[in-house]
């Protein structure tokens, strides 16, 4: 109400507020409706938005089910300096994972030749979770086998004898893994004890960094930075794969997004512009009555403004609800709500209502008030 | 009497209709399209998922294991056994031909080039084959879609070679040069970007690969692409305990297990398997947006229904003074009712069939646009939409018909609402 009502008077002041609340009170069926229509299209447009803004860092999550992103490779064919995997943990952080791999081929008791891998388990299995294992070696001397290698090595899943440099190691058989390529023909130790055996220190690490592409790139720098010694590459296949599916994904829910706000704003409008339209006989008394434009104007504003608000509050609340809720069910994972897109919601919606308030308010101003009374 | 009722009411209230058609229309038309979206975008982003690359591998059933390590093969290339070039093309001709988006036969030899050994993957480029009466074309090209060339491809019948950036770097050759190996000079006609193994690689037809090694017509592993249906219990389970009409669904459901067991099928003494990180993940991911579209498309419905009810009631109760007219020359309820329902019967038809046309061309543009391919509406959600769009308006005008019967009629003709 602002400068307007203070200009008409303190007895008035309290008479438009009373003129607002009884309006709102008689036909309390119709402002309901109104209400309704408003809440509705405030908690369809925050659930979109919402879901816009989040949807990329859950796909993000989703695709780091891809495992690595970026490959850590030692220059040469030499191993990583020790350091290394510190130093490559320490860039990460918490927003990834790194997993460290040695290789060898090593001789089986009847002469063939197998490729053996010495990892962090744990890494890999948080890491690789696209691999179908039956059991992950818990001890030492375990080991984890391709259901290829397992046909060879131990049929049986009898203990079995690996050789390398002349050096033997008795391995017991803990699980296989399937993974349809080349993991399949491979054997899997732990760190500790493919070194004891080999003395061969990891050349390879795998990376998986999660966030945009534009931060996977600055991880990559900042990695090529602190290893000179190794070659850091992006995995192409991963990485361009991801950004061609977001792309579109994100493409067709703005599409959407804009679809339904702008239907849903239809819908305030039409049911707004009903309920300010249906009261032109309230207008004509008020008129009749002597009121000035200015002040008429100014009550089916401020009336306009107060439900805007008042929906676009309620609308925001069940708006992140919807959104939570669906972020839950669809990505198991909720939504974080974002307060960024209230004051959003919030003008859009007064801005709005003013709009329906505004549209029939011309109309109704050129007609004689005793043409509306007559009812005609 | 009734028809001419309605009639006039069309008439006579044009901006009215107009109004609540309008609501109709747009309501209609995102719904038809949201659902045309929401039903087509399972198909449209796993084709977007073959940008991940092969989801199938096919291996000779006799084969040594691999020795691979960091993507390079140390397998020597005469040990093991092969596939039949031959017997590719048979791919075109199993029960989910449709579903192969396309298939990269490898064959890696070793080389050696200026006293290094290096490694030549052969491959098809985009080979153009037949099946039957059947022309195609396959390749890389259509499997890996992120490899790179600066330059041109190498054509499949050629001798020309396309060489790994690293290895092209380290050599110190560029496009256009001729390089020696294998007793014969082949033209660098491109330099391959890959961001994997093959950088330090060269890529040539398959044909010189076989050619090197002296044994035409080998293969030593076949990628597929395959366009696949999410796993379910169902899609797991061994094909060998289904019996009858369960193997049939099974075989005929494009799960990736059910396309692995048909390319044995085809192709002689294979073995084919999925590759899990493509095809677990794919899965996972499709059913994601898919479920998101799904919700998305119902809060859509609700907002236009919402929408057109809102319309609908604030046209009707405009329109109290008409009913208490009506009532007070002795029309039953009924009979009002009956009036209000034919007329927003046939706003929601018109405006259904209208929005439903405007819908399609909505999820066509959407589709052309996001995805470069068309979104196909199916002509049996016609029926459908008009029906929900019909429900809606009733339901929408149900609540304020009933107000505007049960009112007074003196009450009304004197406008106290």
């Amino acid at each position: 109400m602002g400068s307007r009502s203070r200009r008409t008077g303190a007895p008035h002041h309290s008479m438009f507020l009373r003129m607002l609340l009884r309006a709102a009170v008689l036909r309390r069926g119709r402002a309901a409706g109104a209400l309704l229509a408003m809440v509705v299209a405030a908690a369809v447009t925050t659930a979109m938005l919402n879901l816009y803004v989040d949807v990329q860092a859950k796909l993000h999550t989703e695709f780091r089910n891809y495992g690595a992103n970026i490959v850590a490779v030692a220059k040469n064919g030499q191993a990583l300096p020790g350091d290394g995997l510190e130093k490559i943990r320490s860039i990460i952080g918490t927003r990834g994972m790194a997993a460290p791999f040695a290789y060898v081929v090593a001789r089986t008791s009847d002469g063939q030749s197998v490729v053996v891998a010495g990892t962090d388990l744990d890494q890999v299995r948080a890491l690789d979770r696209w691999w179908s294992v039956t059991a992950w070696p818990s001890h030492e001397q375990d080991a984890l086998v391709g259901t290829r290698a397992a046909a060879l090595v131990a049929p049986q899943g009898a203990p079995f004898e690996l050789s390398f440099q002349g050096r033997t190691v008795l391995l017991n058989l803990a699980g296989t893994v399937r993974t349809g390529t080349s993991e399949d023909s491979r054997i899997y130790l732990s760190r500790k004890t493919f070194e004891d055996w080999t003395g061969v220190r990891p050349s390879t690490v795998e990376i998986a960094a999660s966030g945009s592409p534009e931060e996977v790139r600055d991880t990559i720098q900042a990695l090529q930075l602190a290893l000179p010694e190794a070659e850091i590459r992006p995995v192409r296949q991963i990485m361009e794969g991801e950004a061609r599916v977001l792309g579109k994904t994100r493409a067709t829910l703005l599409v959407c997004a804009v679809l339904i706000i702008l239907t849903s704003a239809l819908c305030v409008l039409s049911t707004l512009m009903g309920w300010v339209f249906d009261r032109r006989r309230d207008f004509a008394i008020m008129k009749a009555l002597g009121a000035s434009e200015r002040l008429i104007s100014g009550f089916f504003v401020t009336e306009a403004a107060v439900m805007g608000a008042v929906g676009a509050a309620f609308g925001f609340a069940i708006g992140v609800g919807i959104a939570v809720w669906i972020g839950r069910v669809n990505f198991h994972a909720p939504v974080v709500p974002r307060f960024a897109v209230l004051p959003e919601v919030l003008l859009g919606s007064i801005a709005v209502a003013l709009l329906s308030a505004i549209l029939p308010m011309f109309l109704l101003q050129r007609v004689q008030p005793a043409t509306i009374l007559r009812g005609e | 009497m009734f028809l001419r009722l309605v009639y006039e009411s069309f008439r006579r209230q044009k901006r009215r209709k107009l109004l609540a058609g309008t609501a109709i229309t747009l309501g209609v038309g995102v719904a038809t399209a949201m659902i045309a979206v929401a039903t087509d975008i399972g198909d449209k982003v796993s084709r977007e998922l073959r940008a991940f690359g092969a989801n199938l591998v096919v291996t000779p059933q006799e084969d040594t294991l691999d020795l691979q390590i960091a993507g390079v093969d140390l397998k020597p290339p005469s040990d093991g056994a092969y596939l039949n070039e031959a017997d590719l093309p048979k791919i075109r001709g199993m029960f989910w031909h449709n579903n192969i988006v396309g298939f990269a036969p490898i064959l890696p030899v070793t080389v050696n080039v200026g006293g290094k050994d290096v490694t030549l993957l052969g491959e098809y480029f985009s080979k153009p084959l037949t099946f039957g009466k059947e022309d195609f074309q396959t390749g890389v090209r259509s499997t890996y879609p992120w490899w790179k060339v600066s330059g041109n491809w190498p054509a499949d019948n050629s001798q020309d070679i396309l060489l790994g950036e690293r290895l092209a770097a380290k050599l110190g050759y560029k496009q256009g040069d001729a390089i020696d190996f294998g007793g014969r000079s082949h033209r660098v006609a491109g330099v391959l970007s890959t961001g994997g193994v093959e950088d330090d690689q060269i890529v040539a037809p398959l044909a010189v690969a076989q050619g090197i090694l002296g044994k035409p017509g080998a293969v030593r592993r076949l990628y597929v692409s395959a366009l696949t249906k999410p796993e379910d219990a169902f899609g797991r389970r061994d094909p060998k305990t289904l019996r009858g009409a369960e193997f049939d669904r099974w075989y005929c459901s494009p799960y990736v297990q059910s396309i692995a067991y048909q390319l044995q099928e085809v192709i002689p003494n294979s073995h084919a398997e999925q590759i899990r990180q493509v095809a677990q993940n794919e899965g996972n991911v499709l059913s994601r947006i898919q479920g998101l579209m799904m919700l998305i498309t119902l809060a859509a419905l609700l907002a236009a229904a919402l929408a057109v009810s809102a319309a609908m009631a604030t046209a009707i109760f405009e329109r109290r003074g008409e009913v208490g007219l009506m009532k007070a020359l002795g029309a039953s309820s009924v009979a009002v009712a009956a009036v209000f329902f034919a007329e927003a019967l046939l706003l929601a038809v018109l405006g259904g069939s209208i929005g439903f046309v405007g819908g399609a061309i909505l999820a066509r543009v959407i589709g052309r646009s996001i995805f470069d391919s068309q979104i196909a509406i199916n002509l049996v959600l016609f029926p459908i939409v008009i029906a929900i769009a019909v429900l809606v308006t009733f339901a929408g005008s149900a609540l304020a018909i009933r107000r505007a019967v049960k009112f007074e009629p003196v009450y009304a003709l004197r406008g106290e609402a």
